[in-house]
């Protein structure tokens, strides 16, 4: 079971001066249980894209298959694939509404037509699995700090129990430290879970330390897609386009300009750690002991 | 959905309408309504027409973009159509159950529903055409006189123009929230008049939020840029006016006397 997307097109505004094709011929297949990250600088049509996973913008042209169905079949349910491709938006914080947090993460349910003891109970397993603190379940979502309710609003969707879970910038405008929550909260409900998750970035940094498989979005079409490794090998035409590979990948490759054999595939801190111990150790000892001065100096 | 309201957006073309002086195309909008309600005939009519269309062709803006501004008041259109139609007095000439169609009744119907489209029309080509903020500037320039007299002119152009910006991005914005809430599976388009009015809280809670937090950072935006209201306050782009605007001001009375003199000396059919 998959999506799969076959040359999907569309326009904005066709019809006017202001015309803008913003997404070009996409041909993609997003397997189950994969972690994707989708990358692309501001503009480039990625977070189009991922609102045509759930039905929410219609495609100018082109289909899109949801397990082998057509999304765009007249009496395909789009509700119900809604409740099964969850998109978590940017800034989420500004769709809460509700007088508590718990009633907040029970409006997903609620609109699968779930009893409402049902529904407060995935409201409830949301919300613990996100992490909150329980003493603030009863509480107003807008009393909340910037990254708990980011989290509120990840668990409205994630208490729709989806199969997909789409998150679109999750976590712009939070510092360091709730970027990194967010992120190993993801991580975790992959793992766990065994669901699809699909991360739209504009930050390589995030992205590569966590996803399987990369697409990189240039301009509306589809300009990289393959494992992290894979992407960053091309990270000259990269930065042509306004993205940059994770600082590592540039580390790895000034060092093997200047002769230490590391492998420039390293994307991840502790992967470049490996390699560069690796390389140092295949060095004839004078040669190590030069290197390995100059770093402490 | 929310794509299609065309009044108040501004249409993007290089023409001499868009050139001209805010002050000429308010002041042309208004006696254009004056003259719509002076037409008397088919005189007139066809005088108000060829204009209409004349500075349409002028604009530039494509026609099918005007048309559009007049979905949004077909119900309009088609209630006061209907009322004239039915409930206008005189000769009758079909009559069925307790509704009867005049003579007079086919007459005003058509009447308002051509007044009406002409009206949006005629409106839809100032606001294509000039953006909120010239339309503003144009504004209170013109009602500058009555700041004598104690009118807060620059307070109330201010607001207009902080209003009409924001209304893109509100737009923007519901749009936004909805598609948040329709992604947990919220329902805007099904149910009763009750069930709909409910239905729209999810929406309408977050962006009362918002609109007040933009509101709360905007203030505080202008003030730390020592905005303190109109006095002493220059402008970067001061209106002027130029040749083309006094030509228009002379076109503008040339069209206004035919409407009148068509409405003195061809008054058919009344």
């Amino acid at each position: 079971m998959s999506i799969i997307l076959d040359k999907v097109n569309y326009v904005y505004s066709a019809d006017t001066s202001d015309r803008i094709q913003a997404l070009k011929d996409i041909n993609l297949e997003l397997k189950d249980g994969q972690f994707i990250g989708v990358i692309g600088h501001t503009g480039s049509g990625k977070s189009t894209l991922v609102q045509h996973l759930n039905g929410l913008m219609k495609a100018t042209s082109g289909a899109i298959y949801f397990n082998g169905r057509d999304i765009y079949e007249e009496d395909y349910n789009l509700r119900e694939l809604r409740s099964k491709v969850g998109l978590v938006f940017q800034y989420p914080e500004h769709q809460l509404f509700e007088t508590t947090i718990f009633d907040d993460v029970s409006f997903g349910p609620k609109n699968q037509n779930l009893s409402k003891e049902e529904a407060g109970l995935r409201a409830f397993e949301a919300l613990r699995s996100v992490g909150l603190p329980e003493e603030l379940y009863y509480q107003s979502p807008f009393d909340l700090s910037g990254g708990q309710k980011r989290r509120v609003a990840i668990a409205g969707v994630l208490a729709m129990r989806p199969e997909v879970l789409i998150l679109d910038e999750p976590t712009a405008g939070l510092d360091p430290a709730g970027r990194d929550e967010i992120l190993d909260l993801v991580a975790r409900m992959h793992k766990e879970r065994g669901i699809t998750v699909i991360l739209v970035s504009h930050s390589m940094e995030d992205v590569a330390k966590y996803v399987e498989r990369i697409i990189v979005m240039n301009q509306g079409s589809v300009m990289l897609d393959g494992t992290p490794r894979d992407v960053f090998a091309h990270y000259r035409e990269l930065e042509v386009v306004g993205l940059a590979a994770p600082q590592v990948t540039y580390l790895m490759h000034e060092l093997r300009e200047h002769g230490i054999m590391v492998d420039t595939g390293a994307t991840t801190i502790e992967e470049a750690r490996a390699t560069l111990l690796e390389a140092l150790m295949g060095l004839d000892a004078g040669r190590r002991d030069i290197y390995l001065e100059g770093n402490h100096a | 959905m929310l794509r299609e309201i065309t009044l108040g957006q501004y249409y993007q073309a290089e023409s001499v309408i868009h050139k001209l002086d805010p002050r000429v195309k308010l002041s042309g909008t208004l006696i254009y309504i004056v003259s719509l309600f002076c037409v008397k005939g088919i005189a007139g009519l066809a005088v108000a027409t060829a204009f209409l269309f004349l500075v349409i062709k002028i604009s530039k803006v494509p026609f099918r973009f005007m048309v559009k501004g007049l979905k949004a008041i077909l119900i309009l259109m088609l209630i006061t159509g209907v009322f004239n139609l039915f409930l206008t007095p005189g000769e009758p000439l079909v009559r069925f159950w307790i509704f009867k169609i005049t003579a007079e009744g086919i007459k005003n119907a058509l009447i308002m529903i051509i007044r009406l489209s002409y009206l949006i029309l005629g409106t839809s080509i100032m606001t294509l055409t000039t953006t909120p903020n010239q339309l503003t500037d144009g504004m209170e320039k013109a009602l500058t006189p009555l700041g004598k007299i104690g009118v807060p002119v620059h307070a109330v152009a201010m607001m207009m123009s902080i209003a009409l910006r924001f209304i893109p991005i509100l737009i923007e914005e519901t749009d936004k929230i909805m598609k948040a809430q329709m992604a947990r599976g919220a329902d805007f388009e099904s149910g009763n008049l009750l069930k709909r009015v409910k239905n729209m809280i999810p929406l309408l809670v977050p962006l009362f939020i918002s609109a007040f937090r933009r509101a709360d950072d905007l203030a505080m935006a202008m003030e730390a840029r020592c905005y303190h209201g109109g006095s002493g306050r220059t402008k970067m782009k001061p209106l002027h006016y130029e040749k083309r605007d006094g030509f228009s001001y002379l076109f503008l009375l040339l069209y206004f006397s035919l409407v009148i003199l068509c409405r003195i000396w061809l008054p058919w059919p009344q």
